[in-house]
């Protein structure tokens, strides 16, 4: 098997013209250069004595730094975004697929709207879902917010990016392939598990990490459906853009979590990848 | 073939979307309303009589720096103290706006609120703030005058709060690039000013009293008495000022640090500005000053107000007593950058010129400072006559003018 | 187990059911509720006095919106700056896509994937300040990087709202497309460019029709979270505001209002989703 495709990569590698592959290695060293400039800025903005992040930086300074590190207010932001972020990436993939297939496999009144209804929370300024949603919670349900209401106002606009990505490989997939495996005999829960699940993989793999990071960059939804003792990194961060004393620490807390984020987000990618078919049909 | 399929698919995605939404709207009529219609006074709410035991908590919604635990900086603590003496654990949401603030008491989930001027009128006949029984607290007493019993923190002589400090809007301009230097708003208002492109203004609908404080000196036969007192007529007038003013305009600003930044690298010289941002930009090495021009101008001087639906009202005053108190408001004055509320607190800041630079105790300096207060439809300057713009118009107006 | 498997497998509308309950149950009872709540406010009033919303009927913030032109720019600037988002963040991710999924080694892939979504955790204000540092006119990093080479940064404006945009939500763009792609057939490739077809023949007949709902999938983040977004505009957007400032500032003091301006990008998204479905690219099989 591995052998196999190995032969079909260098096949490939054959077809696509010289010229084409340094035409689109180029293309992609241009986009990895707009994504990173932005962020070298941040790094180095850390160590920019100026707390109005103005260039170039006169003098460099490691104190941001240090009063990072005495800072105990972000260890404790960063902890509620990180419980909030998996928890509600959790509901939307369990959601968002099952959403996913039922408006991909089946035919039923309402199937239509569900998709402008799944991409509302987000097409919506913050102020609005936040709003309705506390409403939701405070007078529909009767709730007191907390980080149980973050974490299901994150869900709420997280179930789109799972959903979406979903549906695009569901109509790909077609059923042909669920189809031969209950001819083979398996009933639809190993079906599920066996085959169709895996060729999902990516792309739930995808969505959850995009749901993630759109759950762990959100602020206005929050302020409104987070209670009075929980603050996210993201709210954090707001406030001390506010604060004039050390605006620049924000810079020290998103370089860190650039570095440090790297390996999780490899290691899930291996994850998936190994527990996937693999194969290219 | 395909073409019947589509406008299948359309007249079913049409019934499906009427469906959901009479569905919607049905829902919605059987939800909970708002609060019943208007009434012409002020919302009857009960103030506390007596202090008793501490809840054990106390829920604030507060601007950023104003309830500082350490957790910031060490050496910046107001909260730790007070937590250990009462025993009422400090739970801070911080707001970033008037409006995120209002919108937040209206949950009712909090108990206390550091409201700015634009807002308080709001809370107090919206219902969702209470009277403030001031002989509860003792730190009141040492208050500056000037600030107790004002417009936008009392209502008929009924205290709704206790002032936390104040601050006045500035001219700030590039003393390296605006020649002469300028000692009237005049300078921001010239349709023929040579810095057009990079002048300032202050991003909210309560800059319409700005423009409208500049018609008190340049068009006094409209009859303007109180910037935030405004009837159609004058509150047009305004509106043209301000429509004036925008090609002049290169940023609006709402926080300091885009302002600041601004100012540093000369991409506005000229333009409202707070004191505090003046020190920032001074600091980095950037060529600036601030004044109160010749009208005078508007400011701003936030209050503690307790909600009406408070869970913890003891240690909700116990609260507002010790942000008061001249330690702490001491140290918020100077964390913050602004005028100490509590006239004992300048002999407590850490920089001893902190007072004089914020002119905390000088009286005569804030005689011509018009606080942000909130535009009511009865007109805030007594006038019977005539119906003032409330608020809510100001903002729409603003919008518009934005957009336009 | 296997029983639940056959009454499932022989009802299939109670395997519907089981699929569509816990997320419609949220979705349309408790969000949607909640939601309908707030835009019907767009049809009552405030009490000038107490700002509490009044109920009875009445279109007077609709025609208020629709008379001032004010309203009429920032809605066409803001569905401007959503097209032109969309449109950047494909044609920078559809190469970058392309060449992960196609071209780089296994190992260099999960690489790559991770070094696209990284930018995700540095979160959006810093990000958008940093946009700010680097365009900020005369002393900013573009100038100051490019400046010698005559280049002048766009300053802050409708442009620098759409490139910080586009910065953002480009891993929005990237990994749908990516996902899709991945799963591309390479034989089908092959055997493009063995019937004689030319590498941007098979790109545009073969590649791009096949990846469409990605695009599609792709397109919908990029367009919605530009057309409710504020905090950009806020931050880098100069003078102008996109139709969430609106909103922002219009919701507390005159929610009536503000839901009435918040009808737009609901319609805005019936429509685009109403284009979408008859463009087939969602088409059930």
């Amino acid at each position: 098997m591995d052998g196999a495709s190995h032969r079909r990569t260098s096949e490939f590698v054959m077809t696509i013209s010289k010229n084409a592959r340094l035409l689109l290695a180029s293309l992609l060293g241009v986009g990895l250069a707009f994504i990173y400039v932005p962020l070298t800025v941040v790094v180095i903005n850390s160590f920019n004595s100026s707390r109005t992040f103005s260039w170039p930086p006169s003098e460099l300074t490691t104190k941001w730094w240090m009063m990072a590190l005495d800072n105990t207010g972000v260890r404790d932001a960063l902890k509620w975004s990180i419980i909030a972020g998996l928890s509600a990436t959790a509901i939307a993939l369990v959601l968002g697929t099952s959403l996913a297939f039922a408006v991909s496999r089946y035919n039923f009144f309402g199937r239509e709207v569900i998709s402008l209804l799944v991409v509302l929370p987000i097409s919506l300024p913050g102020v609005v879902t936040g709003i309705a949603l506390n409403n939701a919670f405070t007078k529909q349900l009767g709730m007191s917010t907390g980080l149980l209401t973050v974490v299901i106002g994150h869900a709420t606009f997280c179930i789109v990016v799972v959903y979406n990505n979903a549906v695009a490989r569901l109509r790909r997939m077609g059923t042909s392939l669920q189809e031969a495996s209950m001819d083979l005999g398996a009933n639809g829960f190993t079906t599920f598990r066996l085959v169709t699940l895996p060729n999902m993989a990516s792309a739930l793999l995808a969505g959850g990490l995009l749901a993630f990071g759109l759950s762990f960059d959100e602020i206005v939804v929050t302020t409104f459906t987070a209670g009075p003792g929980i603050q996210t990194l993201p709210i954090w961060i707001y406030n001390n853009l506010f604060r004039p004393n050390q605006t620049p620490i924000v810079n020290v807390v998103a370089a860190t979590l650039v570095f440090i984020s790297i390996v999780p987000i490899y290691l899930s990618q291996r994850l998936s990848s190994d527990s996937s078919s693999g194969g290219r049909f | 073939m395909i073409k019947m399929e589509v406008q299948m698919h359309n007249k079913r995605l049409f019934s499906q979307i009427a469906v959901a939404s009479v569905a919607a709207l049905i829902l919605a009529g059987c939800s909970s309303s708002n609060d019943a219609a208007s009434s012409s006074g002020v919302p009857d709410v009960p103030m506390m009589e007596t202090l008793g035991e501490g809840e054990g908590q106390v829920n604030l919604v507060a601007w950023a720096g104003y309830v500082e635990n350490g957790s910031t900086d060490k050496n910046v603590d107001w909260v730790t103290g007070f937590e250990k003496e009462t025993g009422c654990k400090v739970n801070v949401k911080n707001g970033a706006t008037s409006d995120d603030m209002v919108a937040l008491m209206k949950t009712g989930e909090y108990d206390v609120v550091s409201a700015s001027g634009d807002a308080s009128l709001r809370l107090i006949y919206g219902g969702d703030v209470a009277p403030v029984n001031t002989d509860l607290i003792s730190n009141y007493a040492d208050i500056f005058e000037n600030l107790k019993q004002q417009q936008w923190n009392s209502v008929d002589g009924v205290s709704y709060g206790v002032p936390h400090g104040r601050g006045a809007n500035l001219l700030s301009y590039r003393t390296d690039i605006v020649k002469p230097a300028p000692t009237s708003w005049a300078s921001v208002f010239d349709v023929n000013s040579p810095y057009k492109g990079k002048i300032t203004a202050y991003d909210s609908p309560i800059y319409i009293a700005d423009a409208a404080l500049y018609l008190m000196a340049t068009q006094p036969d409209l009859g303007i008495k109180y910037p935030y007192a405004l009837d159609q007529k004058q509150f047009d007038a305004a509106i043209e000022v301000l429509k004036a003013q925008k090609p002049l305009i290169g940023e609006y600003w709402g926080d300091y640090l885009k302002h600041v930044a601004s100012l540093k690298s000369g991409g506005t010289v000229l333009g409202t500005t707070w004191q505090v941002n003046i020190n920032l930009a001074k600091s980095e090495g950037t060529k600036v000053e601030g004044i109160k021009p010749v009208e005078g101008s508007t400011g701003w001087s936030d209050t503690w107000m307790i909600s009406s639906k408070a869970k913890n009202p003891n240690c909700a005053y116990m609260w507002m007593n010790h942000i008061a108190s001249p330690a702490a408001n001491a140290g918020v004055a100077e964390w913050f950058g602004e005028a100490p509320s509590n006239a004992k607190s300048c002999d407590l800041t850490a920089d001893k010129n902190h007072c004089a630079t914020f002119h905390a105790a000088d009286d005569a300096y804030w005689e011509d400072v018009y606080y942000w207060n909130t535009p009511t439809e009865t007109c805030l300057d007594g006038r019977t006559d005539v119906k003032c713009l409330p608020y809510a118009e100001w903002v729409k107006a603003w919008s518009s003018l934005r957009n336009s | 187990m296997q029983s639940i498997a056959n009454t499932m497998h022989k009802k299939p509308k109670l395997r519907l059911a089981a699929l569509l309950a816990a997320p419609i149950l949220w979705l349309v009872v408790a969000y949607l509720g909640a939601l309908a709540t707030l835009l019907v406010t767009a049809f009552f009033t405030i009490d000038s006095f107490t700002g509490n919303v009044v109920q009875s009927f009445n279109l007077g913030n609709f025609q208020d919106m629709l008379t001032d032109a004010a309203y009429k720019n920032v809605v066409l600037r803001t569905l401007g700056i959503a097209i032109s988002v969309t449109i950047i963040c494909t044609i920078l991710a559809i190469p970058m896509a392309f060449y992960m999924a196609k071209i780089a080694k296994p190992k260099s892939q999960k690489i790559l994937v991770a070094l696209i979504l990284t930018p995700l955790w540095a979160s959006y204000l810093v990000k958008i300040y940093a946009w700010r540092t680097m365009l900020e006119p005369g002393n900013g990093v573009l100038d100051w990087l490019l400046g010698p080479i005559g280049f002048n940064s766009p300053g802050f404006g409708g442009p620098a709202i759409i490139i910080g945009l586009s910065y953002l939500w480009l891993p929005y763009m990237i990994l749908p497309i990516y996902a899709g792609l991945e799963r591309l057939p390479n034989n089908l490739l092959d055997a493009s460019g063995d019937l004689g077809a030319h590498n941007w023949y098979t790109f545009r007949r073969v590649v791009l029709p096949l990846i469409f709902p990605s695009l599609v999938a792709g397109s919908m983040f990029t367009f919605s979270l530009s057309l409710g977004d504020y905090i950009t505009a806020t931050i880098i957007g100069g003078k102008l505001q996109m139709l969430g400032n609106v909103v922002y500032q219009n919701f507390s003091i005159n929610l009536p209002f503000a839901a009435t301006i918040a009808t737009i990008p609901v319609t805005i998204m019936a429509i685009y989703l109403w284009m979408v479905r008859r463009t087939g690219a969602l088409a059930s099989l």
